[in-house]
């Protein structure tokens, strides 16, 4: 990676650490000046008293502390509560940018869901030859259960959230599709209201399009997907329970919305109908929000072990008496080799051109890009097919000889199980860096996770959680590896 | 609201009562034992013991300190404060979202109390301690009552308290009453009047019964201000009005089915405990009324648990 390092137009002291190089840069643009919706933002803090400063950071922890958006510490302190990290500056996506974005993440979510529809009922893509059967068939998270299953207004996927990166050229591109359990939603809400209340001025100054009706989109997107002759359907979000890491998460949605927070042992199935246990009886469910995956939802019909979910929920299910959002069998489109096929899926639905490019991906199941692949181990990022979350990858560049051997053996072992992608330099926006006593404006790499609903119609609030490799240098945006997150703002114009 | 949320609020008040119950009954006796009395140290634990349900043989060692501390402290000792409370913390962190940040801030609070309890200089001072813990607990029922919306989950947590209630003070007459009604009245010496103390002082009841009965001690007005005033909050007649409140509370809150067989309970427990004269139970069998009153506490769990939280799938969707 070169460091063409250019100056900064800009004398402001904050900005002393500020570097730039060849991956695209949020506030500065390729000759150093200042990218026109940046202005504003920089000029405000570059008049921010030092002290100012510090109160604004500890009010903003202190909301996120009394709004209980925390994660609970086990161990020795059980019971002590943590707030998760986060930047203060805002990442700004301006109007032009977001209609791009949304254009293109509606496009393949369509494709997508179409791809699902077909592929478990008549498997036209199939036989046409432009997915390979193989492929589809070897996938882990393939259900062959779902089979001629019609799931109401056809939707598979209610809620997405798509990861997206933005390259040197400052095209955006998606890296994962997470088309099963997505979270992170309630952090972009609930950073947003601490944004709000610490810089009012500087929010309002920028005309932000709001996200906070996206819970009431979640609701009425659940709701348009409950079985046929429900006009009042009984809608709950289905928790894996306390010890799940997102469980923050799905108390927060469930207050919002005013639904039930489930867990599998509140749940029985009798006749193929589902109820919840009340203290006023049993109530019939009609629509569950599940926040468990696809593996535990039914001890009957998948793992036998699993105590997360609920016996029969599956046979309710296919009797079409209750709706589950996501649908079973999503993981499907979610696969990292498939994900090489989906500008194919777009184009053989939609006869459309793909709006958002995927990340150049090689298949290991090619004998000439394993090729490629296993003499370029050093460059590439490997990934296994059926993670997510950062598991099971090789970073190349990053890697010793000995992890590259591990891996060259176990692509030869099994050659579906992997992809590889270049490894990518991604975008960088400026972050608040430096302790209280020095507080300087530094890049670091962003992405940013958008989230689409899915019912009678494709709906995106505008926003996302951008999450934020908080470490100088590092790629690595996950929260339980030094990543933090930070507020998206959408401009009206 | 969900069977699992209103068993979990219903144990969380529970094992709350019963930590407080037995932080004071350990502090009271702690505090006895400096005076000399007609009652052997090794009766007065026993006592202490079977109140809380052991075995007298089994724990019993000689050696009271150490027995205070394994009543408090012991991780393994299911009647222990320190079980009492983490019981509490557990089922209320199945809730979380059903409490208040405030009480849930609280309940750490006297979670770490409870499981760090050595003060500034490494030391545990048990006659600080025990009397901070209650503090503790009744700041918690004080939040409680405060920040949290008076409904359905709050009558269950109601429920709980009074029905834990009820249960200790009776079960503690039940362990005194003999010790009493073999006193004569005559032989005022001192000795008993400290036991009696004792005993009123376990349920915080020494200053309200004085009010009523001026310090003039004797068993059967003793038995009779524990069992029947309708005022003190801890005599068994208060907690199981209370009880019953919150039994009606919940029912309307609920709405869906007649709770027959628990009101027809609570409201019979209710009527005894409001209608009957000491002296009848005096002249008849103490003994016996109160372990009917033991039984229909019993009776009463289990009816809350038939009605509302296990009650069977088949009963369910019949109705």
């Amino acid at each position: 990676m070169s460091t063409g390092s250019v100056s900064l137009h800009n004398s402001n002291p904050a900005l002393r650490d500020y570097f730039l190089d060849d991956a695209y840069d949020e506030m500065f643009d390729a000759a150093g000046e200042v990218r026109p919706h940046y202005q504003v933002l920089l000029d405000a803090f570059q008049n921010m008293p030092e002290q100012e400063l510090r109160r604004r950071k500890q009010s903003a922890d202190l909301s996120f502390l009394t709004q209980g958006i925390t994660f609970t510490v086990y161990g020795r302190n059980e019971g002590t509560e943590r707030i998760f990290p986060y930047d203060l500056l805002p990442r700004i996506v301006t109007a032009a940018e977001w209609a791009h974005i949304e254009k293109g993440l509606t496009q393949r979510i369509t494709a997508l869901n179409h791809f699902l529809r077909d592929v478990y009922n008549e498997g036209k893509i199939l036989a046409d030859g432009k997915v390979p059967r193989e492929i589809v068939y070897s996938c882990r998270h393939f259900r062959r259960e779902m089979r001629g299953l019609q799931v109401p207004r056809n939707v598979y996927i209610a809620v997405t959230g798509t990861d997206l990166l933005r390259l040197n050229d400052g095209s955006f591109v998606v890296l994962e599709d997470n088309l099963r359990v997505p979270s992170g939603v309630s952090y972009m809400l609930t950073s947003r209201r601490v944004m709000k209340r610490i810089f009012p001025q500087l929010y309002g100054a920028y005309g932000v399009r709001p996200i906070d009706h996206y819970t009431q989109l979640l609701l009425s997107t659940l709701r348009s997907l409950a079985p046929e002759g429900r006009p009042e359907p009984t809608i709950v979000l289905l928790t894996p329970g306390v010890y799940n890491s997102a469980y923050f998460e799905h108390t927060y949605l469930a207050r919002q919305m005013g639904i039930e927070l489930v867990e599998g042992r509140d749940l029985v199935t009798h006749d193929n109908f589902v109820y919840m246990r009340t203290t006023a009886g049993l109530k019939r469910i009609d629509v569950i929000y599940r926040r468990v995956d696809d593996d535990f939802i039914d001890p009957l019909a998948f793992r036998s072990d699993s105590i997360l979910g609920a016996a029969g929920l599956f046979n309710a299910y296919r009797a079409g008496n209750v709706t589950l959002a996501n649908a079973f069998g999503t993981g499907l489109a979610d696969d990292k080799a498939l994900y090489a096929y989906v500008p194919a899926i777009i184009r053989y639905y939609l006869g459309e051109e793909p709006i958002l490019n995927n990340v150049e991906t090689f298949l290991l199941t090619d004998p000439v890009q394993r090729q490629h692949v296993l003499a370029n181990l050093d460059k590439l990022v490997v990934k296994a097919v059926g993670e997510s979350g950062g598991y099971g990858m090789l970073i190349g560049p990053h890697s010793s000889a000995e992890q590259r051997e591990d891996f060259r053996r176990k692509i030869e072992e099994n050659p579906r199980n992997y992809i590889a992608q270049p490894t990518l330099d991604f975008s960088r926006a400026p972050c608040l860096m430096g302790g209280p006593a020095s507080a300087s404006i530094e890049p670091r790499h962003v992405d940013l996770r958008p989230y689409i609903l899915f019912g009678d119609k494709v709906q995106i609030v505008p926003g996302g959680l951008t999450r934020v490799a908080l470490r100088k240098g590092s790629l690595v945006v996950n929260s339980s590896q030094g990543g933090g997150s930070k507020d998206t703002w959408v401009l009206n114009d | 609201m969900l069977s699992r949320v209103a068993d979990s609020l219903y144990w969380m008040s529970r094992y709350l009562e019963r930590a407080e119950h037995t932080v004071r009954l350990l502090d009271v006796n702690m505090s006895l034992m400096l005076d000399r009395s007609g009652t052997t140290v090794e009766k007065r634990w026993n006592r202490v013991l079977a109140a809380l349900g052991h075995t007298p043989e089994s724990a019993w060692t000689g050696d009271h300190y150490q027995l205070v501390q394994t009543l408090t402290f012991d991780a393994d000792n299911e009647a222990s404060i320190r079980a009492s409370i983490v019981m509490a913390r557990d089922n209320a962190r199945q809730v979380r979202d059903e409490l208040s940040t405030e009480q849930w801030q609280q309940l750490n609070r006297l979670y770490h109390q409870v499981t760090e309890p050595a003060g500034y200089d490494g030391e545990v001072h048990l006659e600080e301690f025990l009397p901070a813990v209650i503090d503790g607990l009744h700041l918690f029922q004080g939040i409680t009552d405060t920040t949290m919306s008076h409904g359905e989950g709050w009558q269950f947590i109601q429920t709980g308290r009074s029905l834990e209630r009820a249960f200790a003070t009776v079960k503690l007459l039940d362990i005194y009453s003999s010790d009493l009604l073999e006193s004569n009245e005559d032989e005022n010496d001192g000795y008993n009047y400290l036991e009696w103390i004792g005993l009123l002082r376990c349920c915080t009841a020494f200053e309200a019964y004085c009010r009523v009965y001026t310090a003039d001690l004797s068993h059967d007005r003793i038995l009779e201000f524990l069992l029947l005033n309708p005022e003190f909050p801890h005599s068994v007649r208060y907690s199981i009005d209370a009880l019953s409140g919150a039994l009606k509370a919940m029912q309307q809150a609920n709405g869906r089915q007649q709770a027959d067989g628990l009101t027809r309970l609570a409201g019979r427990l209710q009527a005894t405990l409001n209608f009957v004269e000491i002296g009848e139970i005096l002249e008849q069998d103490p003994a016996r009324y109160l372990h009917d009153v033991l039984h229909q506490c019993q009776q009463i769990h289990g009816q809350i648990y038939r009605y509302y939280i296990q009650y069977s799938v088949q009963t369910a969707l019949a109705t």
